[in-house]
């Protein structure tokens, strides 16, 4: 699994930072969105991966062996919850840059 | 007056934030009303963060005072805390003085060029009051959000062309580096398993070797996101750019967000890898010495080549944060003191250059800066403007002669001389850098003098020439209409940098103690991790 997890972020970084290089806002958003993806894949890595185990407690007492580290998820939610809003605030951006300059260059220019 | 001081902390978060609900709230038609409920939040925000500075600022030199504020009544490693010391509530106050200055700029016109600018401005100071006062990373990370989201609304206030394609890259590189914070944190919280920073002051050093390399990739992975907000120089050409394309108050507020990536990397490369983290102790204080220094000689080079005062503006706010990270670099607490009253001075210079601009503008034509170059260049003599000229003499409007000398204070200020604030600030910064045995002193630190004094030069040389394009050779007699709510702020702003010189050694002596609590952490650590939650230290005191 820990292949699969690695290959998947390293593939969405890879396409995510050619995406964002790229001259077209369209490409530069998707590009940001594959990157927030890897990211996103990534924190809750670093929670270690753990199939099958809750990440609740059930008392005071319980041995924290088996169960997943809960605070790497709380952690993903809030920077999806925050990439999702910034993602949503580029794309208008985007369209205004669009109708202002009658193209989809990220410098505006016309080729 | 209890609930206020044992809320104090957190007030200046909860302030801004009600005050921007409320506004967006508000029909946009109450125009007045409006802007004095913000004008008097952030004047209440200017009064907290004063309390706030007073009540963390112990007698003792030396001695550290960090007020902390557990949200949820957590206990520090558990719950996210929000800790105030000196640096924390000085930033503070700094911003706040920024805000009320942009707002009150923004009456005459530039509230009304945009929707909901008020309330962009209160989100902005309550993004800003959260990084400052934050002791989490993740929480940090929450606050940049905001103050980013809120600065995305303000890079575009006014609207256009420029401003919207400024505004592009601008939120394309702040997306792609808020990336990598949450790379770096999420590096850290994998090998520590803690965000808190005290927490991690008191884990890095016994951090195992194996995961070392692990740890320091975050922690340079982070140092890169702060970088870019910081506008180190390569990850820089975004800054001069979007602060040009911004209107003026933004611009002003603008002056202070550069200020907090540098706050986040002197705050962390003293408490996480300071002289107590064991083997990463110090780490990364050369990168951030020459990157510095790389900054200074860009921003250098961009304010001669300057055709316009705006971007020669900012290119001064990159020499200043290349100024404070090779400062940060050099890690000797009488630096760091200089640093901070420089940072201090150059903020509100910045700030007040960036509302000056606008105004010294409206007596200009379009173009005319280039034309000024050009002519300079090609040594196009103005002998046809002379025999025109009939009227020997020609006095110069009085507004034009205020705003002049606004300009000269500003260009003091920037180059550092004397009898303004610049002057003290870089002394002591250099006085810092060359204390001790002169033999002594590294070869790097002399390279790092010589470009700060050939710095304040450049600013002279790039202030003097745009100054005398603008003030003496303007083509056309018409004096700008200025309103004197436009030119209040920017006297305010000149007068705190006077207030700074004159009241230099009390200031000095805060900053002293400033740098001094930084440099030895161990008090903020231990004022974060033994506070007790509210509930708990009231029943001890029962039994």
């Amino acid at each position: 699994m820990e292949l699969i997890i690695a290959l998947a972020i390293g593939g969405l970084t890879g396409s995510g930072v050619w995406l964002l290089l790229r001259p077209r806002t369209y490409q530069v958003i998707i590009g940001l969105s594959l990157l927030s993806y890897a990211v996103n894949l990534f924190i809750f890595s670093m929670g270690r991966l753990r199939p099958n185990a809750a990440s609740i407690l059930p008392g005071a007492n319980a041995d924290i062996s088996g169960f997943a580290d809960p605070i790497p998820q709380a952690l993903v939610l809030t920077a999806i919850v925050i990439g999702f809003a910034t993602t949503a605030l580029f794309l208008v951006v985007l369209l205004a840059a669009r109708g202002f300059t009658g193209t989809d260059h990220v410098d505006g220019r016309r080729d | 007056m209890d609930i206020l001081r044992d809320n104090l902390v957190i007030l200046p978060i909860l302030l801004p934030l009600a005050t921007g609900a409320l506004l967006f709230l508000l029909d946009d038609r109450l125009r007045r009303a409006k802007s004095a409920i913000s004008l008097i939040s952030t004047m209440l925000l200017i009064v907290l963060a004063i309390m706030l500075l007073v009540s963390v600022d112990g007698s003792e030199p030396g001695a550290s005072v960090t007020r902390t504020y557990m949200l949820g009544n957590w206990q520090a490693p558990f719950g996210i805390v929000l800790a105030a010391d000196r640096l924390s509530a000085l930033l503070l106050m700094l911003g706040a003085i920024l805000g009320f200055c942009a707002q009150v700029y923004s009456l005459a016109r530039w509230n009304t060029a945009g929707p909901a600018f008020f309330s962009l401005v209160q989100f902005l100071m309550m993004g800003l009051a959260g990084a400052f006062l934050t002791g989490d990373l993740f929480n940090l990370f929450v606050f940049f959000e905001v103050l980013l989201a809120a600065s995305y609304g303000l890079a575009l206030h006014g609207s256009g062309a420029q401003r919207v394609r400024a505004g592009l890259h601008y939120i394309a590189i702040n997306l792609a580096a808020s990336m990598l914070f949450l790379i770096g944190v999420s590096l850290i919280y994998g090998v520590t398993g803690t965000l808190n920073m005290a927490d991690l002051a008191v884990r890095i050093p016994t951090v195992a070797a194996e995961d070392r390399n692990l740890l320091e990739a975050g922690m340079g992975v982070l140092g890169i996101a702060f970088l870019i907000k910081a506008g180190a120089w390569p990850l820089c050409f975004w800054l001069p750019t979007t602060y040009a394309a911004a209107s003026a108050p933004a611009a002003a507020i603008f002056a202070i967000m550069s200020k907090v990536g540098i706050y986040v990397i002197l705050r962390l490369s003293l408490l996480l890898v300071g002289d107590g983290a064991g083997p990463s102790a110090d780490f990364g204080n050369g990168v951030l010495l020459y990157v510095g220094m790389a900054t200074i000689a860009f921003g250098t080079i961009g304010v001669l080549a300057s055709q316009g005062v705006s971007r020669l503006a900012g290119y001064s706010i990159l020499v200043s944060s290349g100024t404070l990270l090779a400062a940060v670099g050099i890690d000797l607490t009488n630096v760091t003191s200089g640093a901070l009253f420089y940072l201090v001075s150059s903020t509100l210079t910045a700030s007040a250059l960036f509302l000056l601009i606008e105004l010294v503008e409206r007596a200009r034509v379009a173009g005319a800066d280039i034309l000024a170059v050009t002519t300079e260049a090609y040594g196009e003599d103005d002998e046809e403007i002379d025999t025109e000229e009939e009227e020997v003499g020609l006095a110069i409007p009085g507004i034009m002669a205020i705003l002049g000398i606004c300009f000269g204070a500003v260009a003091l200020l920037l180059s550092g001389l004397p009898p303004l604030s610049g002057f003290v600030a870089k002394f002591a910064m250099l006085q810092g850098m060359l204390a001790g045995q002169i033999e002594t002193v590294p070869a790097s630190t002399w390279v790092l003098v010589a470009l700060v004094i050939i710095s304040g030069f450049a600013a002279l040389i790039g202030m003097t020439r745009l100054g005398i394009s603008t003030f003496w050779t303007s083509l056309e007699g018409a004096a700008p209409y200025v309103r004197i709510v436009e030119l209040a702020p920017v006297a305010l702003l000149l007068s705190l940098s006077v207030a700074l010189t004159v009241f230099g050694g009390p200031v000095m002596r805060y900053m002293e103690s400033t740098a001094q609590a930084l440099d030895h952490p161990q008090h903020y650590v231990s004022d974060v991790l033994e506070a007790t939650p509210v509930g708990a230290s009231s029943e001890e005191v029962a039994h």
